[in-house]
């Protein structure tokens, strides 16, 4: 054991780096960039942390993760027991170490940030999650007892894997209905392997099945069989985390034209149906030369990056406001700017033009200037007559939102719905307003975050098995 | 896992068949269509479901091999699996009483209209068919829907069966001899444009139903995208059936081309691999 630190010589170290492969190299193909830390790299980085007595991080954490705590067990080289403290509150490490924005959270607030870099918390996570994956240690504590009681989880994203997760440890019988094929959401049809691997996924959707839960693919509640089927079928409480699956578009002139995607269109092809390996693989997917991704948030980098590697000459992020209003992920953005990825800032398209068999082949653009903040904070972006200007492209991304999935709804009477067509619940309970019913993650936020998804589901999970024993009444 | 517990030949490349899919022969009503993955490096690609018994819990649908994803469907065996089937999506065909109904079918778009006709037949309306083919041997389901309707009408381009030409001239004569007060019309994207413009004029209303490009078939990716009435829908969501007078024929033909050249060169490293790939259905 290393000899006790003082606060000093923590903060003399500097933060330790996430080893990754070269960008020459990582865009050549879809493997993932970061490499994860070794680890004496997690024990070294873990000796930064100066155990606060009122840890500012674990209030930055949308689900309060015990850091100090999981950070001293890795110090002391206990990775095993560091990774148990994390999955009391988060039920999925790995893929939160990867994908969660830990800048404007824990790390956000984090102590050390104010004077230099913040403990690496999310690398820490990463560590000690695939530490214990690739150790074959992950215990699995099922209930052992069964309530007899039936919750059907609709969606296989973050939010109902986390719901079907705890609810399976509390001795219900879960069975969880997805629409697509395969089990993950958005992590397994928007975000792509060189960020996410899909092994990584892969594990934590078995360990949700090995707690007992059953998984139906291609199953659309709404369509396959209603809310009101299900609850014949003996289902007795219900959890909508369907997400925000439904891509905005412009409505702007060309939009129809050929090479032009939604960014969910662009990522399903290629993440979920591996268009990248096509003609092994069945589904095309359009490699540009010249490729414009509009938006600036998580999705336009994932596609912008993949553009990249499907070897375009150009890959490039057109975004109406700055560098600086940009949703994504810092370590996307540093990313992609290390892989040649150009950025407009300031730039939005106003038309597409095509030639005469409906390709697109260029944009009409405007330049924008940012004027007073509007309802989100951010500056709004104005744009600025005359400046409009063409630039050529074969294939254009729309990645500007999305909007939560309307399908049960639209197939169930009674939803209250919010003004972008979002079920509304109880913000403390994620009870909605129809019987036994309850919801979480995008379908009720819009496009948000794996974590706060995840959290909701926890939240969720803890008032669904009162509901179940009778003990909350709404 | 779905198997194949019949097949049936149709016609050349043309083929039916039954799988066991209880909720969605619940479910299912006319208009409806499924997305198939055959195997785990499939495509996702929809069919219309010809067929359901709720009792039973089998569906039918019918698929003509074009492309690649449709040839190593039919050269499935029965007790072959496929591996993912979804479903039933799409909205309803909204069956009601027109009076006299023109059920206009072109090449594959026949299997399409047999369950509309037998739909509308029993919701009845008096029910007139026109099926065009290139030529006889092209000529699907004639039995089936000619005992599902009052009058049958065959066209062929090159005369070798029924009347030679076009299903748009049967239809004209049609619409000279009698009032027809609906009409529907499934085939080739030239075929739909072909009649609606021909009832257009006469202020007939007119339902077709399209086929664009699909990827997940629930309304997530937009691939579907088609223009009705100035406005961009989703096919899978919205459709598959629009009004015929207010659809962007142009932009769904082209729409429909975005893919020829790896659809080619899929079906060809399919074709050059000969039986032996059939295998892989169900499989790894
Ligand atoms: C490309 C991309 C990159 C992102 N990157 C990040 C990131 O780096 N960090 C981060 O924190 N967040 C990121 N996000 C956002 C994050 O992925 C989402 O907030 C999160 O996945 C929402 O989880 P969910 O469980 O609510 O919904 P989803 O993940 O959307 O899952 C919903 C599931 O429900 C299924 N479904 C829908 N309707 C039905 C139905 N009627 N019947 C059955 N099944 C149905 C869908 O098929 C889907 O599988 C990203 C999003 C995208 C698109
Ligand atoms: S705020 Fe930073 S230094 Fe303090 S406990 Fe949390 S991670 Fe450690
Ligand atoms: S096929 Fe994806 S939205 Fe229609």
């Amino acid at each position: 054991m290393p000899k006790e630190l003082s606060p000093k010589e923590r903060m003399a170290i500097p933060r330790h780096k996430m080893p990754e492969r070269e960008p020459l190299e990582r865009i050549k193909g879809f493997i993932e960039v970061n490499l994860g830390y070794t680890p004496e790299l997690a024990m070294a980085e873990a000796q930064r942390c100066l155990q606060c007595k009122k840890p500012l991080c674990v209030e930055g954490c949308p689900v309060n993760i015990d850091i100090p705590f999981f950070i001293k067990l890795i110090e002391q080289g206990e990775f095993i027991e560091a990774a148990r403290v994390i999955k009391r509150t988060n039920a999925l490490p790995a893929i939160c170490g990867r994908v969660c924005p830990q800048e404007q959270q824990c790390e956000k607030v984090c102590v050390l940030a104010k004077r230099g870099e913040p403990v690496a918390i999310g690398h820490l996570e990463r560590f000690v999650a695939d530490f214990e994956r690739e150790q074959g240690e992950v215990k699995v504590e099922t209930a052992g007892f069964t309530t007899g009681k039936k919750a059907a989880v609709i969606g296989a994203g973050p939010a109902g894997l986390t719901v079907a997760g705890e609810l399976a440890k509390k001795g219900h019988e879960v069975a969880v209905f997805e629409a697509l094929h395969a089990e993950g959401g958005v992590l397994t049809y928007g975000i792509p392997e060189f960020r996410l691997p899909n092994s990584v996924l892969e594990a934590e959707v078995d360990y949700v099945r090995r707690l007992g839960v059953e998984f139906i693919t291609n199953f659309v509640v709404g369509k396959s069989a209603t809310l009101d089927d299900l609850r014949a079928e003996g289902y007795q409480a219900f959890f909508i985390g369907s997400g925000a699956g439904l891509p905005n578009f412009m409505g702007i002139e060309g939009e129809n034209l050929n090479g032009i995607y939604s960014a969910n269109e662009y990522l399903t092809r290629v993440n979920l149906m591996r268009a990248y390996l096509f003609p092994e693989y069945d589904t095309p997917v359009i490699r540009g030369k010249h490729v414009a991704v509009i938006g600036g948030g998580n999705t336009a980098m994932d596609a912008v990056r993949t553009a990249k590697r499907l070897g375009a000459e150009r890959a490039m992020i057109v975004y109406r406001r700055s560098r600086e209003e940009m949703p994504a992920r810092v370590e996307e953005v540093k990313h992609a700017e290390e892989e040649g990825i150009e950025f407009h800032f300031l730039t939005a398209p106003v038309r597409y033009l095509g030639d005469q068999h409906g390709w697109v082949k260029a944009m009409e653009c405007i330049r924008m200037e940012l004027g007073p903040p509007d309802e989100s904070g951010r500056r709004r972006p104005v744009p600025i007559e005359g400046s409009n200007f063409t630039m050529e492209v074969d294939v254009v991304v729309v990645a500007v939102g999305v909007s939560p999935n309307p399908l049960i709804p639209r197939t169930h009477a009674g939803f209250k719905l919010g003004r972008r067509g979002e079920i509304v619940v109880d913000m403390n309970t994620l009870y909605t307003n129809v019987e036994g019913v309850f919801a979480g993650g995008d379908i009720i936020l819009g496009g948000s975050t794996v974590i706060l998804a995840m959290g909701d589901g926890r939240r969720a999970a803890h008032y669904m098995d009162l509901y179940l024993k009778g003990e909350f009444k709404p | 896992m779905f198997e194949i517990k019949e097949k049936k030949e149709l016609g050349k490349d043309l083929c039916q068949f039954r799988v066991h899919a209880p909720y969605i022969a619940r479910r299912r009503r006319p208009g409806q269509f499924i997305m198939l993955r055959i195997y785990e490096k499939g495509e996702r690609f929809p069919l219309t479901v010809s067929d359901a018994d709720p009792e039973s819990g089998d569906i039918w649908f019918i698929a003509m091999g074009i492309g690649k994803s449709t040839k190593l469907l039919n050269s499935l065996k029965e007790g072959d699996k496929i591996r993912d089937i979804v479903g039933p999506l799409g909205k309803p065909t909204p069956v009601k009483k027109h009076g006299t109904v023109a059920c206009v079918g072109g090449g594959v778009g026949i299997a399409l209209i047999y369950p509309l006709v037998k739909a509308y037949r029993e919701a009845g309306n008096r029910l007139i068919s026109i099926l065009g083919a290139r030529t006889k041997e092209l000529l699907i389901l004639e039995e089936e829907i000619r005992s599902n309707c009052d009058e049958l009408i065959v066209t062929t381009d090159d005369g070798s069966y029924g009347r030679k030409g076009f299903v748009t001239d049967a239809l004209r004569d049609l619409m000279e001899r009698e009032k027809v007060d609906f009409v529907i019309a499934v085939g080739p994207v030239p075929m739909m444009k072909a009649v609606a413009d021909l009832t257009r004029d006469r202020g007939i209303e007119t339902m077709v139903s399209l086929n664009p490009i699909m990827v997940d078939g629930t309304g997530m990716c937009g691939a579907c995208r088609v223009q009705v009435g100035g406005k961009t829908l989703f096919g899978c969501v919205d459709g598959p059936e629009f009004n015929a007078h207010e659809v962007d024929f142009d932009i769904l033909m082209k729409r429909l081309s975005a893919y020829k050249p790896m659809e080619e060169e899929s079906l060809r490293l399919f074709l050059a691999q000969g039986e032996g790939n059939t295998r892989v259905a169900g499989g790894e």
